[in-house]
């Protein structure tokens, strides 16, 4: 059956993706009318790709299937054309086999499915860690490899923004970060659960304060990488951001020097905030 | 009471009349009427809210609701209202209260008086609810309720703690009721109904029963620990004492999942009795369909955690999840696959409420094989929270849900009123509906998966052209349900009156369409002989 299936596989490709064309610089954000998952910046997200285009595949496949049986039926066995009906109740062969056949498409899924669970779970050679936390409403980013400096990336509003800049999607202070590097990234909140998702990079993974939540990515493209929060996190829930740039390791490594000395007096700022809280009793 | 000489002059509408008929019902018809009639109140209320949402979304940038807050409480409302006080009253408590009795032959439910208090426990949920959202600012937490942000310190004021009490209350009346349907269902079957001759809508009541019986008691404790974090300073679901906000998650969702079973098993049932009656066939394969829904009750219990997968789960609890929910798909593919064998061979009548029958299996279908890319913890984090899971649930529950609910009614409704819908109408609301769901949700799936996140007022300008297309799909429906809700108005008020037991012929062979139209103030009170193939084999005896 699924052999058959496979004849659909351009028709889907092309009622399905919106392809862009010619995309200089990488922009990890959505096109106007964009009908499918966004394009892959990361080994994670090119494994989604894959595994959605076998899982599209059988959806549209049941889904013909389906509708073609249930247009027959209804044409074929409509009162006027088949006026007495059939009293057979049961066939076991058949209920075997619609049993039976799901069960082996089933398998046919859960087999990569299980792979590109355990791959993007965990990788095994970090080479720097990116640490996030979530707050109402933006978010504060921490590089403890480089020498611990800590900035908040606040969204942009509406009216101060520059031409180019994508409206809901723009920050101050954006996440940095080298391509072709293996980035540990570790994830909380320090007041209710927030989500940091970027579509781009096939990261998704809940900031849960009390927790740290772990994942990994690996950047492909230098370029633009947008999200936004994916947790209900209260009123201005839909306006926090996030704006993950890559860089070459060149450009990583002078930023960092740049963003030392930017970002020093923020340095170690949930001491600063406790004491803040002190100086305000 | 003068009961029985009345019944000797073949009177059976004797009943105390005015307020008092309906505020101390007891009798099932009547409470399965209040029932519905509470559902179509909270239904234009509840699709009023969604309405709303998409003519704020319809456009980016803020329109319509300046104030978010609010827009998390039309969120929430819409959510509490549809599951808890439109689809579940409509298909338990009021096709449940009708039918289980009338199909069984048994003369009421086994408990009338508790029927009567879960009705009014419902009714009394409702204000609360409804009252929640206009006390203080609202709640603001989305139907789930997560903590820390239905915590005191983030939703101060009195509004989740109504909510909290509404969904107590409304749990109080669910259990009472799936008690009801249990004890009826085990034990007043006539004579001659085994548990293997029962309708299909029997055994899809019976098992809804048991998923509310097990599921709601583990909400309410959930939502008395939140409701003593809130008030009391206990801190079951907040770190700063020790614990634990993913806690929260998985009581939910122990509720939750089975929860969504109970909204579309109901469905199943009345969808097999459809397309049973217009197809002129016994439903394909009942056995397996009666266990099919066992099973998917059974194994609903032990998923839960796949609406979980970004919360941080070990790798190796995500993989027993998804394996656990793709075996769904096996009853849930025989379901599929038994009602289009039923109607293969079949001599169909395209009548509207099969015509309603034919779009949920469309709507099911679709839903559900959505359903299986999102059981995957392997790709469903990249769907998780956004659009794409929005149209898959509003697909294969909601508004599958809703389209059995028409059924039902259409099917119905002349048993219950007497009084037959306007045909043609009818169907044009059919089409109408359909179309709009459609064009309503269909475009979401691609809203999801370029990546647009749910429960936003506003969003960045790339997702326009799909929110309007679907905000038009929105508009389409509301029409459709102004127009059900003319058909409703129209039948009670001058549809042609129904006076064959049976207007459905041949393909109709459950018990309540032995007794008489509309169905008197008391049924089987000889009790039928039920024969192989669940046929009386005396009828059900309107005396004399
Ligand atoms: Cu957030």
């Amino acid at each position: 059956m699924l052999e058959k299936l496979k004849i659909l596989v351009p028709f889907i490709a092309l009622g399905v993706m919106a392809s862009p064309i010619a995309a200089s610089a990488e922009e990890g954000l959505a096109k106007p009318w964009q009908m499918n998952l966004q394009d892959a910046a990361s080994p994670v997200m090119d494994k989604i790709h894959d595994f959605h285009s076998l899982l599209m595949v059988v959806m549209v496949g049941i889904v013909l299937f389906v509708l073609a049986i249930l247009g027959y039926v209804c044409f074929r066995f409509s009162a006027k054309r088949n006026p007495v009906p059939s009293k057979t109740s049961h066939n076991t062969l058949l209920e075997v086999v619609w049993t039976a056949v799901p069960i082996v498409i089933l398998i046919i899924i859960a087999i990569p499915g299980m792979r590109l669970l355990y791959f993007h779970d965990r990788a095994q050679d970090y080479e720097m860690t990116l640490k996030v936390t979530g707050h109402q409403w933006y978010w504060t980013y921490n590089y403890p490899d480089q020498g611990d400096f800590e900035f908040d990336s606040i969204p942009v509003p509406e009216g101060d923004l520059e031409p180019g800049q994508p409206r809901l999607l723009t920050v101050d202070n954006r996440v940095v970060l080298p391509v072709d590097t293996n980035i540990q990234v570790l994830i909380t909140a320090d007041d209710v659960i927030h989500n940091w998702a970027v579509p781009a990079l096939g990261m998704k993974i809940d900031a849960t304060p009390g927790r740290i939540n772990e994942r990994w990515v690996r950047i492909d493209k230098e370029g633009m990488y947008y999200g936004m929060c994916s947790e209900l996190c209260g009123v201005y829930h839909s306006f926090m951001p996030i704006q993950v740039e890559a860089v070459s390791k060149e450009a990583f490594a002078k930023w960092v020097e740049q963003a030392q000395e930017e970002f020093a007096q923020n340095d170690g700022s949930s001491v600063n905030l406790v004491e803040a809280e002190q100086k305000s009793r | 009471m003068a009961y029985g000489a009345a019944a000797a002059h073949g009177e059976h509408d004797h009943h105390p009349t005015g307020w008092k008929r309906w505020v101390y019902s007891t009798n099932h018809k009547d409470i399965g009427t209040m029932y519905i009639w509470l559902s179509f109140v909270a239904a234009i209320i509840g699709g009023a809210m969604s309405w709303y949402i998409r003519l704020e979304l319809a456009h980016p940038g803020i329109q319509y609701i300046d104030d978010f807050q609010f827009y998390n409480v039309l969120v929430t409302a819409h959510g509490f209202l549809m599951v808890f006080f439109v689809v579940m009253p409509a298909m338990i408590g009021g096709f449940g209260n009708w039918f289980v009795p009338l199909m069984i032959g048994a003369p009421d439910m086994a408990f009338p008086r508790m029927n009567n208090i879960s009705f009014w426990l419902l009714a009394a949920a409702l204000v609360l609810l409804v009252l929640s959202t206009v006390v203080g600012d609202g709640p603001g937490t989305g139907w789930t309720v997560y903590p820390p942000l239905s915590n005191a310190n983030y939703q101060p004021g009195p509004s989740v703690d109504f909510g909290i009490l509404a969904l107590h209350v409304a749990g109080a009346s669910s259990i009472l009721g799936a008690v009801n349907f249990i004890v009826t269902i085990f034990n007043m079957r006539a004579p001659g109904m085994t548990m293997h001759r029962m309708p299909l809508f029997v055994w899809a009541i019976l098992v809804t029963a048991f998923l509310l019986l097990l599921a709601v008691p583990v909400l309410a404790g959930a939502l008395t620990m939140l409701l003593t974090d809130r008030n009391f300073g206990t801190t079951f679901f907040a770190p700063d004492g020790g614990g634990d906000p993913v806690l929260w998650q998985h009581l939910f969702w122990f509720f939750g999942h089975p929860e969504v079973y109970i909204i579309i098993i109901p469905a199943f049932g009345i969808i097999s009795q459809v397309i049973s009656t217009f197809s002129k066939r016994p439903v394909f394969g009942y056995l397996g369909m009666a266990y099919a829904m066992v099973s998917i009750g059974v194994v609903g219990f032990i998923v839960w955690a796949h609406h979980m997968y970004t919360v941080g789960l070990d790798a190796d609890a995500r993989a027993y999840f998804t394996a656990a929910t793709l075996i769904i798909a096996v009853p849930t593919g025989i379901k599929i696959f038994s009602w289009l064998a039923t109607m293969w061979g079949g001599s169909i009548e395209f009548e509207t409420p099969m015509l309603c029958a034919i779009g949920f299996i469309w709507l099911f279908v679709i839903g559900g094989v959505t359903g299986v890319l999102l059981a995957n913890a392997g790709i469903d984090f990249a769907m998780h929270d956004t659009y794409y899971v929005v149209a898959h649930f509003h697909y294969v529950m909601a508004i599958a849900a809703i389209f059995a609910m028409f059924a039902g009614w259409y099917y119905w409704i002349g048993k219950m009123s007497g009084r037959q819908y306007p045909d043609l109408l009818s169907k044009v609301q059919f089409w109408v509906f359909f179309i709009g769901v459609n064009v309503l949700f269909f475009p979401q799936h691609f809203l999801g998966l370029a990546g647009m996140p749910r429960r936003i007022p506003d969003y960045p300008d790339a997702y326009w052209g799909w929110n309007y297309v679907s905000s038009i799909g929105a508009l389409i429906t509301a029409v459709g349900t102004f127009m059900f809700f003319y058909i409703v108005w129209y039948t009670y008020r001058s549809g042609k009156p129904v006076t064959a037991d049976n207007p459905w012929g041949e393909g109709a062979t459950t018990l309540e369409w032995v007794v008489p139209s509309p169905a008197p103030f008391h049924t089987h009170e000889e009790l039928p002989v039920i024969g192989s193939g669940g046929r009386p084999t005396t009828q059900a005896a309107p005396a004399e």
